[in-house]
């Protein structure tokens, strides 16, 4: 998966909790073999995630939750991914550092033109960042298109968004 | 004071030796949750392979340097053939399987090189070290080289990509497949060092207790005892341990009328009794907490 340029955060993060921030990012560009740009890619994420780069010499267990679902997404972006897949991002997490965290998302996915694939509980928070949306009842796509018909869709506003 | 002095530094010198044998012990810990029963005869039969190539007339650090490779390469070999096929099998099946290459190991070794002891040269000399009564040159040598080979580790680890990688597949395994490390490649990897590291002790300590095949039993306990007391999480905590157990072991000798020689192995494994009853995760590891 990893070869294919697919890079996972699974739901619960998967960080390395005894091992520093730092050393995380390197871990997720462990695969690659161009050595030399992996430096200033962390660079980058710490751009993304300035939080990180105050930290980064912290054990990454002692980060909060909100702080080690960026540092999960940064270490999955270290592999220089064509596709991302999110697991449940908000999981866990409160509503504030949800909302940032889904800021960060959009810009990521403009800037560094890779495709991410959420799955995510929160539908309003995802169909807004979202360009195109899947609604998947027990296992089986029941509804798909761009995020914003879907949003204005009638059953899909009273079934998940509440209104 | 200078019998005390005396046995302090020869306890840090064969303490050194455990501090080997601790190390390789918790590598192989951290990568397959088992310890190794027969780190002590990979060992032996290593100092056994160096000694023939020294019969064959290779000078003493051309020996030890293909002594260390060949260990690596075996190490790897074992890990392939033996260890990876019983990777999800129950804990009592790996231990038989540690058991039956006890076993192998000592007889093959018996078989080739029989039983007898034999000598084992030091590259070091067994003059006084500096002129001082205090130390050989040879407990001095063993020192030196275990310390060199521990701050090899710590770079290796702490600044290299597979140091890093070997870590990270040690501390959580399925992460460490999801960034696209070959967790089982690393397994065998910290098979080879293990097993390099074990070889090292084993040609350190061969010119102190003699060269035959049960030569690393005693040592393996200390060992074990080392690894225990400094915590099977912790491969600081190994070496730490291993320095303690050489000089608890030889002050124990001196100072504790009748326990003398003899019962010097038995005070080692009290020791792992005593501290799993009362300090299980020893003194520099980690309690296992798993959060439910």
């Amino acid at each position: 998966m990893v070869r294919l340029g697919i890079a996972h955060v699974p739901q619960g993060r998967g960080t390395f909790t005894n091992m520093t921030v730092e050393e995380n990012l390197q871990l997720g560009a462990i695969s690659r073999s161009d050595t030399k740009a992996i430096g200033s890619d962390i660079e980058r994420m710490y751009e993304h995630f300035p939080v990180l780069k105050q930290r980064y010499t912290q054990q990454a267990g002692t980060l909060s939750g909100g702080e080690q679902q960026m540092l999960a997404v940064a270490r999955a972006l270290m592999l220089r991914p064509r596709l991302m897949l999110l697991d449940e991002p908000s999981f866990g997490l409160a509503p504030l550092i949800v909302r940032d965290l889904f800021r960060i998302l959009g810009k990521i996915n403009r800037e560094e033109k890779v495709t991410i694939l959420v799955v995510e509980q929160n539908a309003q928070l995802a169909l807004e960042l979202a360009d195109q949306a899947y609604v998947i009842e027990t296992g089986r796509i029941v509804m798909s298109g761009n995020a914003k018909d879907i949003a204005n869709n009638e059953d899909v506003r009273k079934s998940y968004l509440g209104y | 004071m200078e019998l005390f002095a005396n046995q302090v530094l020869a306890g840090i010198a064969t303490g050194a030796i455990y501090a080997c044998m601790a190390l390789a012990v918790v590598m192989i810990y951290q990568a397959i949750d088992h310890l190794n029963f027969a780190q002590g005869e990979m060992a032996m039969f290593s100092t056994f392979v160096s000694w023939q190539l020294m019969q064959w007339g290779v000078p003493y650090w051309g020996a030890f340097v293909l002594t260390v490779a060949f260990s690596f390469a075996a190490g790897i070999v074992i890990e392939r053939l033996l260890f990876k096929p019983l990777a999800k099998a129950p804990i009592l099946t790996n231990v038989a399987g540690f058991i039956a290459l006890y076993a192998i190991i000592n007889s093959v070794a018996g078989l080739i090189w029989d039983f007898t002891i034999k000598q084992y040269p030091t590259p070091f000399g067994s003059s006084p070290f500096l002129g001082s009564q205090l130390i050989s040159t040879h407990q001095a040598g063993m020192i030196g080289i275990t310390l060199l080979m521990l701050l090899l580790l710590f770079f290796f680890f702490r600044f290299t990509r597979v140091g890093l990688a070997m870590r990270a597949a040690a501390s959580l395994p399925e992460s460490a497949r999801l960034v696209g490390i070959n967790t089982s490649w690393m397994i065998a990897l910290g098979w080879g060092m293990a097993s390099a590291i074990g070889s090292i002790a084993g040609m350190m300590i061969a010119p102190v207790v003699f060269l035959e095949p049960n030569m690393m039993l005693g040592v393996l306990i200390y060992g074990f005892a080392a690894a225990v007391l400094g915590g099977l999480t912790s491969p600081f905590g190994a070496v730490m341990g291993g320095f303690l157990v050489g000089i608890f072991e030889n002050l124990v000798g001196t100072y504790i009328p009748g326990v003398g020689n003899e019962l010097k192995l038995p005070i080692a494994l009290a020791l792992i009794i005593v501290v799993l009853v009362v300090k299980p995760a020893g003194l520099f590891g980690r309690a296992i907490v798993k959060r439910v």
